[in-house]
């Protein structure tokens, strides 16, 4: 209970740092493709899955995310290649009533209460009926339990399908664009959960588009474009880049000079007074500070920022535009 | 075996449609068959009573009923296409896969929910027989009874085989409305080949090629009772060549086209992607 404590407070990142040691595959991937007559959704695509990672699958829209998911979900049938789940002893099916899932819109059967659906939902893992409001609780649904799916908005749908998914207490919880179609209250609702989820250990792979909220959660990332892996692995090795520095100073010239001819610093841009400049090698702003002020030379600003999820993979993506 | 058959239940039972068409399928004939044996009497002008005719005689009783049963079948047909039209239309079918359902136990479930619902009818309709039977029929000795009980059988696999038609055409089109339609093309179908074969070959031959067409043969099981009705009534009836006797080799068909729908309903579903 005190690591998780710990996590809570210390941003998430850290965490998985701690669990990452033991390397427990949950999901493997060899090669896999997929071909809808000529067009390849997912190209020649490997990648492992461990315990206790939180894991984001980018990608434009069409890039092969949720065909991927698809078919280690048992509903596409793959081309070629292969996958297995955890130690690849158990089938597909098997393993799957150890995965929690949602893939794109909440499917329910409308007729039922909420209730009556997760009542089929652990029929079909084998789960006890005393999960249901448990987990109706934890999204906040067990007060309209007894309504009909039907009735529900699209938020309520969707955390319901969250609930569906907990059922089991997954082993991992795989989460395709969880937040699509949804307002900014049902939005924050369902980032809230994942996070709450997160700390707790829960290994998690969430497909997204928007790359604020894989920023946000995810510690590892596979970038995908036109179904072929541009990058695998952690989020803040996925550009060898060692940050840069947004500088402001009276003396302008001079400072820029200054950052031309020294070694540690290699792309220098302006924009109006702002300098930036990326670093070739690793430096502290501290050290920059004291650096600058034996040089006389006076910051009015001073920023040292690592390029942003969106900046990397927009870097990433473009770097391999054919 | 009882997770799968409690699943599809759970889908059906709380559905309001199949409910009302699974309570007019098995139960209403029920009480047609009731109300039918129970002396009607027409304004008066003079009483019609089904019994008299002699239909609710052991053993003829059983051919009967079991003929009249089976066209309330068309109902239950509605319910098995549109459980698997639902579950396309709710993509619920996506759901239960990911949620752990193997495509093989998927179509698996729908297919013992179709064995259950005909076992259901068949001891329904043994029943209806047995008390009408009895109460008409005069004959008390227990072999005479039992005499033509095959046309129980002939009823369960002629609804098991049906029902899986529909759930092949089902998976096929995955659509309620357009399963049916397709369940009529193929009547049609059938009676057109039928229809050519006895123009260019002859009739005899039409016929017997006919018996193996898949609502054919499940019709064929059990034959219009009609002419045996003539038959027993008429003075010297044995001239009248029927043969309305359920053969081995009508058994036959129907189990084969039963197992060929359950296969290719699983089949196209494995290669299908959802």
């Amino acid at each position: 209970m005190f690591v998780v404590f710990v996590i809570n407070h210390c941003g998430f990142l850290f965490s998985v740092e701690k669990i990452n040691q033991i390397l427990e595959p949950i999901l493997t991937i060899n090669n896999l493709t997929k071909k809808f007559g000529y067009l390849t959704a997912v190209k020649d695509l490997s990648f492992t899955i461990n315990k206790g990672n939180v894991y984001g699958i980018l990608g434009p829209n069409g890039s092969g995310k949720s065909t991927t998911l698809g078919i280690v979900l048992n509903v596409v049938n793959k081309t070629e290649g292969n996958f297995h789940w955890f130690d690849g002893s158990i089938s597909t099916h098997n393993a799957l009533k150890k995965v929690g899932a949602i893939i794109e819109r909440p499917n329910f059967y409308p007729y039922m209460t909420a209730e009556q659906n997760l009542k089929l939902v652990c029929r079909i893992k084998g789960v006890n009926l005393s999960k249901i409001n448990e987990k109706l609780e934890i999204v906040g649904l067990l007060d309209r339990k007894d309504h009909k799916f039907k009735t529900y908005s699209l938020g309520m749908k969707q955390r319901l399908a969250i609930a569906s998914a907990l059922l089991n207490d997954p082993e991992i919880l795989i989460l395709d664009e969880p937040t699509n179609g949804l307002d900014p209250q049902g939005i924050h609702q369902i980032r809230k959960i994942i996070k709450d989820i997160a700390s707790t250990g829960t290994t998690i792979l969430l497909a997204s588009h928007l790359l604020d909220e894989v920023e946000k959660v995810c510690s590892h990332v596979v970038v995908l474009r036109k179904g072929e892996k541009l990058y695998a692995g952690r989020v803040d090795e996925m550009i060898s880049s060692h940050g840069f520095f947004e500088l402001k100073a009276e003396q302008h010239n001079e400072l820029k000079t200054l950052l031309e001819n020294h070694a540690s610093f290699g792309n220098i841009k302006v924009e109006d007074q702002l300098i930036t400049a990326f670093l070739n090698e690793p430096m502290d702003a501290p050290t920059f500070n004291k650096l600058m002020f034996t040089e006389g030379i006076i910051l009015s600003h001073l920023v040292k920022r690592k390029e942003s999820l969106e900046e990397q993979f927009l870097q990433l993506t473009d770097n391999t535009e054919a | 075996m009882l997770r799968l058959l409690q699943l599809e239940l759970q889908k059906l039972l709380l559905n309001r449609a199949s409910k009302v068409l699974i309570f007019i399928s098995f139960i209403l004939p029920f009480f047609i068959i009731l109300l039918s044996s129970i002396r009607f009497n027409v304004f008066n002008y003079f009483t019609l009573e089904v019994g008299h005719y002699g239909v609710f005689n052991f053993p003829i009783v059983w051919h009967i009923m079991t003929f009249f049963a089976s066209y309330f079948k068309l109902f239950f047909a509605i319910v098995v296409v549109s459980m698997i039209g639902n579950e396309y239309s709710n993509k619920t079918i996506k759901q239960n896969l990911i949620d752990g359902l193997s495509k093989k136990e998927f179509i698996l479930s729908k297919f013992y929910t179709i064995v259950f619902f005909s076992a259901l009818s068949t001891l329904l309709i043994f029943i209806i027989c047995m008390l009408v039977g009895l109460f008409y029929s005069s004959i008390d000795e227990v072999h005479l009874i039992f005499r033509d009980i095959e046309y129980l059988l002939a009823y369960f696999v002629k609804l098991v085989g049906f029902f899986s038609l529909c759930l092949f055409l089902g998976v096929l089109v995955k659509r309620s409305a357009f399963a049916l339609a397709f369940l009529f093309v193929l009547f049609l179908l059938e009676w057109i080949i039928y229809g050519v074969l006895a123009w260019k070959i002859d009739e005899g031959i039409a016929t017997k090629i006919q018996n193996f067409f898949p609502l054919k043969s499940i019709y064929k099981l059990i034959d219009q009772p009609f002419q045996r009705i003539a038959i027993s009534k008429a003075p010297n009836g044995q001239d009248f060549l029927y043969d309305f006797a359920v053969h081995w080799y009508e058994f036959a068909i129907v189990i084969a086209w039963t197992a060929l729908f359950i296969f290719l309903s699983y089949r196209l579903l494995k290669k299908r992607d959802l």
